[in-house]
């Protein structure tokens, strides 16, 4: 029976390895590349792993100034996410608890999220184009703002439900205002969904490609721009996608590890508390 | 939800509810519903990169666009793919899921390591593939090179053949673990009492699983679906770096439909035509995943 179990507990590790290697070996194909010589790189049949590990690849990056596209990515998806944080938990909270605009708002704002980006890129890049907001940060902010608004609101509403109101009836009987109230109560009751919320918020704006693409020339590109302008018609430039794309997923990595607890409702939509 | 507190004037609290949802609400409104008013309005005009014709063009875009074969092709290709990838993650996903059911050590740890696909950017997922599809210097060539006992070199990207298999196998890779995570939490979640009430009746695994786990998880997995085939008919970052739709337009998918009409051929109003149909269309689809996650909740 012992034995039996162990052999049991053998087979479910060795899938369970196999299954995990196949998924990540694209990425450590891509650090991979990004260590390699770019001898190395155009190696054919490839080179499984580098020989010597080398960080030039990042360097010639620094050194080319393309690092620049990860600061921008870092300066739109932050301040954004900021914005869209701070207006969109107090809309929540105003749908939970005053049911403003009822069922139809909320079901708006949902929607607001799923309908594809394609259908409202012509219109604002046409827009912007007129009063001058393509290529700029604030232009980008903007957008990013209303692209992640409806994820918040629907995401804090969620969490704001949870809070008992008992507790914020027992503040006002002591005389709280309605803003004491939405501070001393509400915010730090749901303070980790409210960080959880944030860092999704943050990775969605940070990974965000068709918006960028269509509104940015060169002076606020963000990095899944400038990894696909590398990829031209005369030559492809391995070592920099590699490493740019190492650059931006790295955040993402960390940010989801401190998370993970949150990452099921997160993606699901709040459809699963995970 | 009962209102916090019915007898502080009820006059004052509405004006405080609607000023902290209004920015938001404005925001929105003015980044999503006028863009579609937008292209309601130049879809019954004659805008082009050349020409402003304001004028009322009757349904002119609109037959254009049923005319117009490239738009029925990049329907049909942007179905395949959902088609094809869809079924796809849901039965990795569940299949990942019950292998993950069991309790082992490390486990946490494993499941951790699957979700990252998922977080990665699309645009990244895209880029990550076509070094391995790389017909010279990628590993997956060498490998079926390995097992076919002969080098092969296939044009992932610009074969035609392959470059369908290529945008699926890049999307079952990052939206498996999505599935996976999520069904894993709904399996997890299921009642046991009812498998093992079940199990004493002389149930088999697969009937339990069939009329008693399926039925109980059923609304998450719908959920699920739900979300992935909105994402898929939208599907662009993927396609776009694997291959710009082609070869050809071999691969032109809907969203790269409208880009290249847009943004290379600046057929405003058309385009306009092809947004406000593609809205529609998925309104019927949205709705019914509106009404689930409004019901999970």
């Amino acid at each position: 029976m012992r034995l039996r179990a162990s052999i049991g507990a053998a087979g479910w590790y060795a899938a369970t390895l196999c299954i995990t290697v196949v998924f990540l070996f694209p990425v450590y194909w891509m650090f991979a590349v990004s260590l390699k010589t770019p001898r190395e790189i155009f190696r054919s049949p490839p080179a499984w792993y580098p020989a010597t590990p080398q960080f030039g690849n990042f360097w010639v990056l620094f050194r080319d100034g393309d690092v620049w596209t990860i600061w921008n990515s870092f300066v739109i998806a932050g301040t954004s996410t900021v914005i869209a944080m701070a207006l969109g938990t107090l809309c929540a909270y105003s749908l939970v608890r005053f049911e403003t605009g009822g069922k139809n708002l909320a079901l708006w704002i949902l929607s607001q999220r799923l309908l594809p980006p394609i259908a409202v890129v012509f219109p604002i890049f046409l827009v912007y184009a007129r009063i001058g907001l393509t290529d700029t940060y604030t232009g980008l902010i903007l957008l990013y703002t209303a692209f992640a608004l409806p994820y918040v609101i629907w995401m804090m509403r969620g969490y704001i439900q949870e809070i008992p109101i008992e507790l914020e009836e027992a503040a006002f009987i002591d005389g709280a205002s309605r803003w004491q109230v939405l501070w001393i109560v509400v915010i730090p009751l749901a303070g980790s969904g409210l960080f959880a919320t944030a860092v999704f918020a943050f990775i969605f704006s940070w990974n965000e490609f068709l918006f960028a693409l269509v509104l940015t020339r060169t002076q606020v590109l963000t990095y899944p721009v400038q990894v696909s302008q590398y990829f031209g018609a005369q030559s492809t430039f391995w070592a920099k996608i590699s490493a740019l794309s190492v650059l931006g997923t790295v955040p993402v990595f960390l940010a989801v590890a401190c998370f993970q607890r949150f990452l099921v409702r997160g993606i699901s939509l709040g459809a699963v508390k995970g | 939800m009962a209102q916090a507190s019915g007898n502080k004037g009820g006059r004052q609290d509405r004006g405080f509810a609607v000023a902290l949802a209004a920015p938001a609400v404005l925001i929105m409104a003015l980044f999503g519903l006028f863009p579609l008013l937008y292209s309601i309005v130049v879809s019954f005009q004659r805008l082009t990169l050349t020409a402003s014709d304001t004028g009322f063009a009757g349904l002119a875009n609109y037959v254009r666009l049923f005319e117009d074969g490239r738009f029925g092709l990049a329907l049909a290709h942007t179905f395949a793919i959902a088609a094809v990838a869809l079924p796809l993650q849901l039965g990795l996903g569940m299949a990942l899921a019950l292998h993950f059911l069991e309790d082992r050590p490390l486990k946490r740890l494993f499941v951790a390591l699957l979700i990252i696909p998922t977080v990665v950017s699309p645009m990244v997922a895209g880029s990550m593939w076509r070094l391995m599809f790389d017909d010279r210097f990628g590993p997956i060539n060498q490998m079926i090179g390995w097992l076919a006992g002969e080098r092969v070199s296939i044009l992932w990207a610009i074969d035609p053949r392959f470059a369908y298999p290529a945008i699926i196998i890049c999307d079952v890779w990052q939206w498996t673990p999505f599935m996976f995570l999520i069904l894993l939490a709904a399996l997890s979640n299921v009642d046991h009492e009812q498998q093992e009430a079940a199990a004493l009746d002389g149930a088999s695994k697969w009937q339990i699983f069939c009329f008693v786990t399926l039925p109980a998880i059923m609304p998450i997995v719908s959920i699920a679906l739900l979300i992935r085939s909105l994402d898929l008919l939208r599907i662009f970052d993927i396609v776009w770096q694997l291959t710009r739709g082609g070869p050809g337009t071999s691969t032109e998918t809907i969203s790269i439909y409208a880009y290249v009409r847009g943004f290379q051929e600046f057929d405003t109003s058309f385009v306009g035509a092809l947004v406000v149909v593609l809205v529609i269309a998925l309104s019927a689809l949205l709705m019914a995943a509106l009404r689930r996650l409004e019901v999970a909740r």
